[in-house]
């Protein structure tokens, strides 16, 4: 049976219907066209579904619809703003953080989501961060120079 | 200061900022109005006749618009081979491995098509299971192809030169065997498709593939449509290594049901799917004998191998062949014999993964290779260095180096890593080693027999002079050779990045072979610089006709008409340019003529600047058997030091730290080609430490999911310094190379001599878990 909820989405309300067992990332792709939350596993061990609820990074595979209600959530399409592109964003762009772009709206946000509390990582804490992130195209390295050029341009 | 203006820079990537703010369309992301959803049947038995299928049940179920079976689908066979078309899209008799495909559903929506799925009844009867080599080798062993006795799928004896007298004169003759483990490519971006047979008879397939051009083909075969009739279109793709250039029967079936339903169909693997269609690495187990003389020359291979393939043939023909046929470099060696079979086991396919065939072909010879060279006494990079082809040599499978920077790559990671210091004298449990490898550019034949150009490409200026755009049917999976060819395009035309694009990864363009055998620069890279040489000659022919000047006087750089010699007076045609674009708001600047204001006229004396381009191989060396499977115009080459840590308690093996150097030819975008080379490095390293799809003994995968099948996290990778090393490539456009798959070739070789140069101990068998170290230290302890 589904039920009508109210989920507040890069600062916006949106009011929907869903059954119990429907998991964010399929009300985000599917209701609510925000496809930039990527779907890899559904088990929650690539990261590619990774929203920042209440300022942590989650895998929205593993949360259920119903248990957003009430939080504030943020997607890949909510970081940009009339000035642009997200620093994150922009570093990603700068230093070639991305190939495929499966994994890199997850990898943006968990990156974010390190850089809103520590704006000046080690990099030891920039893998730590990114660690629940599964990119198979990059190994990772121009991934790490992103986020530290990000770092850098938050930290200025 | 390079002598380019666009190529061999770091130019960002065209499709970055839509991947990096989730624009970036995948095939998941796209539906349709009328979208109905699709699910699959796929056998739970590794092997077992089929008596029934039961349909009725399931098309009872509201909401079920179509179930398809071997009864609709036909049983036309196909693969990617024509030599071994073994598959149908649906078993109509036998299933041959835990996930072959029985029956197809199409339904309103996705639980209805799952549940209509658990409807349908099979009856089978279950047969003897097959799962190792030897098991299908076997005398007497039941077979899983009546047109193939003994369950060979494939096998190839080749001898060049004459190994057994050369062994005769050899001073160390040195045998090992090796084995890896069946590898998952574990893209993040699962397959999936959306299908949409029109109602004028029209079938357009959007799907995750890497070669539109081989799925169109066989779609078409398949489902008895015209060619022409079929359009396959990739949308953004989440990655492939390989796997995703065969035509999977998804993309098949979703054809078929939308063709049915007369309704768009949509579907996707689950993450287990994946891994049940599979396709990726084989396990090889490799004999190797060589023979070298006290000197150090490197004098003959004897090579013996055999692959575990699974329930079909997919690229395995292939396979085999390269599994033998890479080994012919990068060391001058005239004698080598190899001998490799194929078999079938009841498993999902295996077929062609990054370094296709040769991976494991590599990582066993180089660390055989070490071993002779400490038996040799010399240093393995020196020992290496004395036997290295050098440009212009040709191996004796006729493989020829027609530009070849192994040299400067050893030297570039001898000083990167400070090598001399650390061979031989780091503490017990610190380890350093290093391997070589090569790649082709390209196969030189299509997969099926034709003499189709490789690849097309059609460039189109815009009518109002602005901007070029790029058709063409080859594959972004996320290596990002759309941003390399639009850079080659800018760079032959003279005209800046941001005014060229690139529509990409649609039949509908044109024939593009796709992205495999790491193909698309050499080969797309052509045919897009020959059809950016049409349209500036095109431009330049009308600008020669309105000023009467000759072709040769005039260039176009950097946006601006060139004039070598005089200046003519071009006043006329800014005239009739800004009269064309009265209220426009685009009017050129400057003293000069620009290349919009050329290209505007050029449209309004001609009509459509539209430019073609094509490429097909030279013929390439080789008339043996097998030629084809090896030969590429032209080769890139790398080499590289891993640097471990071994916990000699636990036997946890940690890469501290990678030199690599990879030899591209020209670097297109510099980025690019170091992001592809550490690419490769982290997924050597994961097949090297931990990586292995695991079988219980009915043949169901036990690991099917990324939480037990390991790849690489961030926290697995070392800092990886990549160097690129150019050399000019004189078959490549602009001078350039592969580097997609070739970084992978000395991965797993030079952790393994690290590992050794760590513990003392020759490891065998892949992966080199805790488990498996732990038992060579153990090994070792008790000697």
């Amino acid at each position: 049976m589904k039920e009508l909820i109210n989920l507040t989405i890069n600062d916006q309300a949106y009011e929907v219907a869903v059954a119990p067992n429907q998991t964010l990332v399929d009300v985000l792709r599917y209701q609510l066209e925000l496809t930039g939350t990527k779907k890899g596993c559904e088990l929650g061990d690539c990261g590619s579904c990774t929203v920042i609820m209440d300022g942590k990074p989650v895998n929205s595979c593993l949360v259920l619809a119903m248990q957003a209600v009430g939080k504030d959530i943020k997607t890949i399409e909510g970081l940009e703003t009339e000035q642009g592109l997200h620093p994150v964003q922009k570093a990603f762009v700068e230093k070639q953080g991305v190939q495929c772009g499966f994994c890199t709206s997850g990898m943006i946000l968990s990156a974010k989501s390190l850089l809103d509390k520590n704006g000046d990582p080690t990099e030891h804490e920039i893998r730590k961060a990114l660690s629940g992130n599964l990119c198979r195209c990059t190994g990772y390295q121009k991934i790490i120079e992103s986020v530290q050029a990000a770092s850098k341009g938050v930290s200025k | 200061m390079s002598e380019y203006d666009v190529i061999n820079s770091r130019a960002a990537r065209l499709d970055a900022p839509d991947k990096v703010t989730g624009r970036a369309v995948f095939v998941d992301d796209m539906s349709m109005p009328g979208m109905l959803y699709g699910a699959m049947l796929q056998s739970p038995v590794a092997h077992a006749k089929i008596l029934n299928v039961d349909i009725s049940e399931a098309l009872k179920l509201p909401g079920v618009k179509s179930v398809v079976t071997a009864k609709e689908a036909g049983l036309i066979n196909y693969g990617v081979s024509p030599a071994r078309y073994d598959e149908t899209l649906f078993c109509s008799d036998r299933v041959r491995y835990v996930g072959d495909e029985i029956a197809a559903v199409a339904a309103v929506d996705l639980e209805t098509a799952m549940e209509a799925v658990s409807l349908i009844k099979v009856t089978y009867e279950e047969l003897p299971i097959l799962l190792t080599v030897e098991e299908a080798m076997a005398e007497g062993a039941p077979q899983l192809h009546d047109k193939y006795p003994g369950n060979i799928c494939a096998e190839v004896h080749q001898e060049f030169g004459d190994v057994a007298t050369a062994f005769k004169e050899c001073d160390i003759i040195k045998t090992t065997t090796f084995t890896n483990k069946r590898q998952d490519a574990a893209f993040i971006e699962p397959q999936g498709v959306l299908a949409n047979y029109d109602l004028s008879g029209h079938l357009t397939l959007y799907s995750s593939t890497q070669v539109p051009h081989y799925v169109q083909r066989i779609v078409s075969m398949v489902l008895g449509l015209p060619m022409g009739k079929v359009r396959v279109v990739k949308p953004y793709v989440g990655g492939g290594f390989g796997i995703k250039a065969a035509t999977n029967p998804m993309e098949l079936a979703a054809c078929l049901l939308s063709m049915k339903t007369r309704k768009p169909v949509k579907m996707n693997y689950s993450r287990e799917q994946v891994f049940l269609f599979s396709r990726a690495r084989h396990q090889f187990v490799h004999k190797m004998t060589t023979g070298v003389k006290k000197d150090g020359t490197i004098v003959a291979l004897e090579h013996e191998c055999y692959l575990d393939g699974g329930a079909y043939s997919s690229f395995g023909i292939a396979t085999v062949y390269y599994a033998g046929s890479l080994l012919g470099g990068p060391y001058k060696l005239q004698n080598m014999k190899y001998d490799g079979y194929r078999a079938y086991t009841n498993k999902p396919a295996c077929g062609a993964h990054r370094g296709h065939g040769g991976v494991a072909a590599r990582a066993c010879w180089e660390q055989q290779l070490d071993m002779i060279a400490e038996e040799l006494n010399m240093d393995p990079l020196d020992f290496r260095l004395m036997n290295m082809m050098e440009t212009g040599d040709v191996s004796c499978n006729d493989l020829s180096m027609s530009s070849f920077g192994m040299r400067e790559c050893i030297e570039a990671i001898k000083e990167g890593s400070d090598w001399k210091s650390k061979k031989g004298k780091l503490p017990k449990g610190k380890g350093i080693g290093m391997a070589c490898g090569f790649f082709v550019s390209g196969a030189g034949y299509p997969i099926y027999r034709s003499d189709t150009p490789h690849s097309t490409m059609v460039i189109k200026l815009t009518e109002d002079g602005g901007s070029a755009i790029l058709y063409s049917g080859s594959a972004e999976i996320g290596q990002g050779s759309d941003t390399a060819f639009a850079m080659i395009a800018a760079e032959t035309i003279g005209i800046p990045l941001e005014n060229v694009r690139i529509e990409s990864g649609d039949t509908d363009f044109g024939v593009d072979l796709g992205a495999y055998s790491s193909r698309q620069t050499l080969m797309t890279g052509h045919a897009t610089k020959e059809a950016a040489e049409d349209v500036k000659q095109q431009v330049l022919d009308v600008l020669s006709k309105e000023l009467n000047v000759a072709v040769e006087e005039m260039d176009i750089k950097q946006g601006r008409i060139i004039f070598k010699n005089e200046t003519p007076d071009y006043s006329v045609l800014k005239t009739a340019y800004i009269k064309e674009h009265r209220g426009w708001t685009d009017q050129p600047e400057g003293a000069y003529l620009t290349f919009n204001e050329a290209a505007r006229i050029a449209f309004l004396v001609k009509g459509p600047i539209v430019g073609t381009g094509k490429y097909s191989p030279p013929i390439l060396g080789g008339r043996f058997k097998g030629a084809a499977v090896g030969t590429s115009p032209a080769y890139g080459c790398s080499a590289m030091i891993a640097e471990v840590s071994v916990d000699m308690d636990t036997g946890h093996v940690t890469v501290d730290k990678v030199t690599d150097a990879h030899d591209c030819g020209k670097a297109i975008n510099r980025t690019s080609v170091e992001a592809q080379m550490q690419g490769s490095i982290s997924m050597g390293l994961g097949e090297a430490l931990f990586e292995e799809v695991k079988f219980d003994d009915k043949g169901h995968i036990i690991n099917s999911d990324l939480a037990e099948y390991k790849i690489p996290t961030i926290l697995d990778m070392p800092p990886v310094d990549a160097i690129v090393v150019e050399t000019n490539e004189p078959n490549g456009p602009f001078g350039a190379k592969e580097v997609g798959e070739g970084g992978i070739m000395p991965v797993i070789p030079a952790i393994l001599n690290a590992v050794y140069d760590a513990i003392g101990e020759r490891i065998y068998e892949l992966p080199m878990s805790s488990e498996r170290i732990y038992m060579a230290l153990n090994k070792k302890n008790k000697k």
